[in-house]
């Protein structure tokens, strides 16, 4: 009997002890750290990640107008909320601001974010943040988006909690989530045509289409076999349409995301609004390539 | 007897886009929809010249501003009375928060007069001033849409 005790409290403990090993918050590999730091960033550039990635979708302040101005956009007061399973996220201040936002980030700091999904301090960041796509950005990307971030103005606004239920407020347990979900390997495979690869980056690694576009599994990872196929709305009723949506061309897809005008002069609406005001903000060649990638999906391009 | 089958037959599929189109009997619903219509029907133009997709003609383009702000100007109150939101009646994608925030409702209307206004001013100048006006019409439609519509 003592020695079962005894075997239960060494399975318990080594059962601990894999938990803890398997969930510990991961940090940038060498040569990532290495492409940061010689890299010459340059803000303008920076600028042009920032509205490819949709920062501003998430952490500028809700309830914008789709047509409200850029400096309205560039205040990253956060306080989105995203009502799920698991429960409701809040989007953070993430501006320059040093002690409500992340104005004492370092550039590495900001990179084991993005990349991988873990604060400063070592806590696992909830996937509500879309880090799953940018664990697929270039270093480089990063390094200007940060070199962008610095001109970013300071807001005072403090940061909301989440209101997460247990177990999924133990966030050290998403380190577990993300053995299974975090995977920085594009979803498609690569491809000779350089728009199409433009675009497929600017898709998987930069402008998170598929958090919505995708449908999720009970614990909340994306169906990568269902890549972009369309998504029940977690924002409430209705359904994230297929991308591309049928009978749509690359053209109309183009200016969609640069107008907010369907083929059929419906105008965008929902959450979608914010994507095309970020959207129409990049270089027309971007949204050309998001449209062939798209268009790609569907009707794979002879070889 | 088999014309009268075929008559029939063929006035049903006619007349099926309209159905398609209205499927509410309630006839503010209906209204709304209709005047949401023929706004997408003058954006065809406007946008079309402005997306590059048909040649610029300085006629037409006013022609189809001109329609979008008298559609515009369509008192909004009798379309949207309360209890044809998307959790009181049928074939609507109208929110609750137009009646919850019926100032902010409003106030986005009338950005949408003001912005078809300027798009009146602006299509029959020349392409560039029509391109200048677009985002600001766009946003103006997108302004509710965001807002006040559910996803389809």
């Amino acid at each position: 009997m003592r020695r079962l005790a005894a075997a239960l409290i060494l399975l318990a403990l080594a059962g601990g002890g894999g938990f803890w090993l398997l969930t510990r918050p991961a940090t940038l590999a060498p040569a990532v750290l290495e492409a940061l730091q010689s890299h010459p960033a340059d803000p303008v550039q920076g600028e042009a990640v920032f509205w490819a990635a949709g920062c501003a979708s998430c952490h500028a302040a809700p309830d914008l107008a789709a047509n409200a101005p850029t400096e309205a956009r560039l205040a990253l007061v956060g306080g989105h909320s995203f009502v799920t399973p698991f429960g409701t996220f809040r989007a953070p201040n993430v501006s320059m601001h040093p002690v409500e936002g992340i104005g004492a980030w370092t550039l590495e700091d900001f990179a084991r974010a993005l990349m991988l999904g873990v604060s400063p301090e070592g806590a696992q960041y909830y996937p509500a943040f879309p880090y799953t796509t940018y664990a697929r950005a270039t270093p480089q990307d990063i390094a200007d988006l940060w070199a962008f971030w610095q001109g970013l103005p300071a807001e005072a606004t403090p940061s909301q909690p989440h209101a997460v239920g247990f177990p999924f407020s133990l966030r050290r347990g998403l380190g577990l989530w993300k053995l299974l979900y975090l995977d920085a390997a594009f979803v498609t495979p690569p491809t000779t045509d350089p728009v199409i690869a433009r675009g497929r980056y600017l898709v998987e690694a930069l402008g998170h289409c598929a958090e919505c576009h995708t449908p999720r599994d009970l614990a909340g990872g994306l169906q990568r076999a269902q890549w972009l196929m369309g998504a029940d709305n977690p924002a409430g009723r209705g359904r994230i349409p297929t991308l591309p949506p049928q009978g749509w061309s690359a053209l109309d897809i183009a200016a969609y995301l640069q107008s907010g005008f369907t083929p059929e002069f419906d105008v965008v609406g929902g959450s979608m609004a914010d994507v095309v005001a970020n959207l129409s903000r990049i270089a027309p060649e971007d949204r050309t390539a998001i449209a062939a990638y798209l268009m790609a999906l569907r009707s794979p391009p002879s070889q | 007897m088999p014309r009268i089958v075929t008559a029939l037959t063929l006035a049903a599929a006619l007349a099926l886009p309209s159905l398609a189109l209205a499927e509410t009997d309630n006839p503010n619903i209906a209204a709304r929809q209709a005047q949401m219509t023929l706004m997408a029907y003058n954006l065809g133009v406007i946008g079309g010249m402005a997306q590059g997709r048909m040649a610029y003609d300085a006629g037409m383009a006013a022609s189809a501003a001109s329609s979008i702000h008298h559609l515009s100007l369509i008192d909004h109150s009798r379309m949207w009375p309360e209890g044809t939101d998307t959790m009181a009646a049928e074939n609507t994608r109208a929110l609750p928060a137009i009646w919850d925030d019926a100032a902010g409702f409003a106030a986005r209307y009338t950005a949408l007069q003001t912005a078809a206004e300027a798009m009146m001013a602006a299509a029959g100048t020349d392409l560039a001033a029509l391109q200048g006006a677009m985002g600001g019409l766009g946003g103006a439609c997108g302004g509710c849409h965001q807002t006040y519509r559910q996803p389809e």
